[in-house]
């Protein structure tokens, strides 16, 4: 195992222990703003975490994987707001 | 030798900047100042990581890719939390929290 290796899964291990760490921010967080801030920040972890993984496995298609997820993540995170603010997704 | 050592180097400054932003994200009051922490993930902490991989792969089409998530999480990550701000401040509007007056955000 080299050392960039070796780094890559001390990252991707580090990165989910934070992403649990701002799992508990959605869970308890008092208003609704609060929780779409840390599901934001949480789909940003997760793709960096499925970047990290393509590294780790080898398999390079998890690269497109992380590029959709970064996509769906934006498009839950602008309909949640929206709805937040106005009631409805109109 | 020296890529090793980019790498490394950047990783671990983009791991920096996931870490302050939790911690903001789970100590500071309110939703705003919350956001604030959090943004400094999105950009500063995504950034360094995808740069790291970048230098791993090299000149590749995994590289183009990669920065190709760079570039798509820069541009929506603060329109993001321009339409979260703007929901949060709305909302403890209606709530009848005490926030500054800005009439451009109440229509």
């Amino acid at each position: 195992m080299t050392v960039v290796n070796m780094a890559v899964v001390v990252a991707a291990s580090s990165l989910a222990l934070l992403t649990f760490a701002s799992l508990y921010r959605a869970y308890a967080g008092p208003t609704a703003a609060d929780r779409v801030v840390s599901i934001n920040v949480i789909t940003t972890k997760v793709t960096m975490l499925i970047v990290l993984l393509a590294v780790i496995t080898g398999q390079n298609m998890f690269v497109d994987v992380a590029l959709i997820y970064a996509m769906m993540g934006f498009i839950a995170t602008v309909c949640v707001a929206k709805y937040i603010d106005r009631g409805e997704l109109g | 030798m020296l890529s090793t050592i980019l790498i490394v180097f950047f990783l671990a400054t983009g791991l920096f900047f996931f870490l302050v932003g939790t911690v903001g994200l789970l100590r500071l009051p309110d939703a705003f100042t919350r956001m604030h922490a959090t943004t400094k993930c999105d950009t500063l902490g995504e950034g360094l990581v995808l740069v790291a991989l970048i230098i791993y792969f090299g000149p590749t089409l995994l590289s183009v890719k990669l920065f190709l998530i760079v570039v798509f999480v820069w541009l929506t990550n603060p329109t993001a939390a321009h339409i979260i701000a703007k929901a949060a401040y709305r909302n403890a509007e209606a709530e009848g929290t005490k926030l500054p007056e800005i009439t451009e955000l109440k229509e």
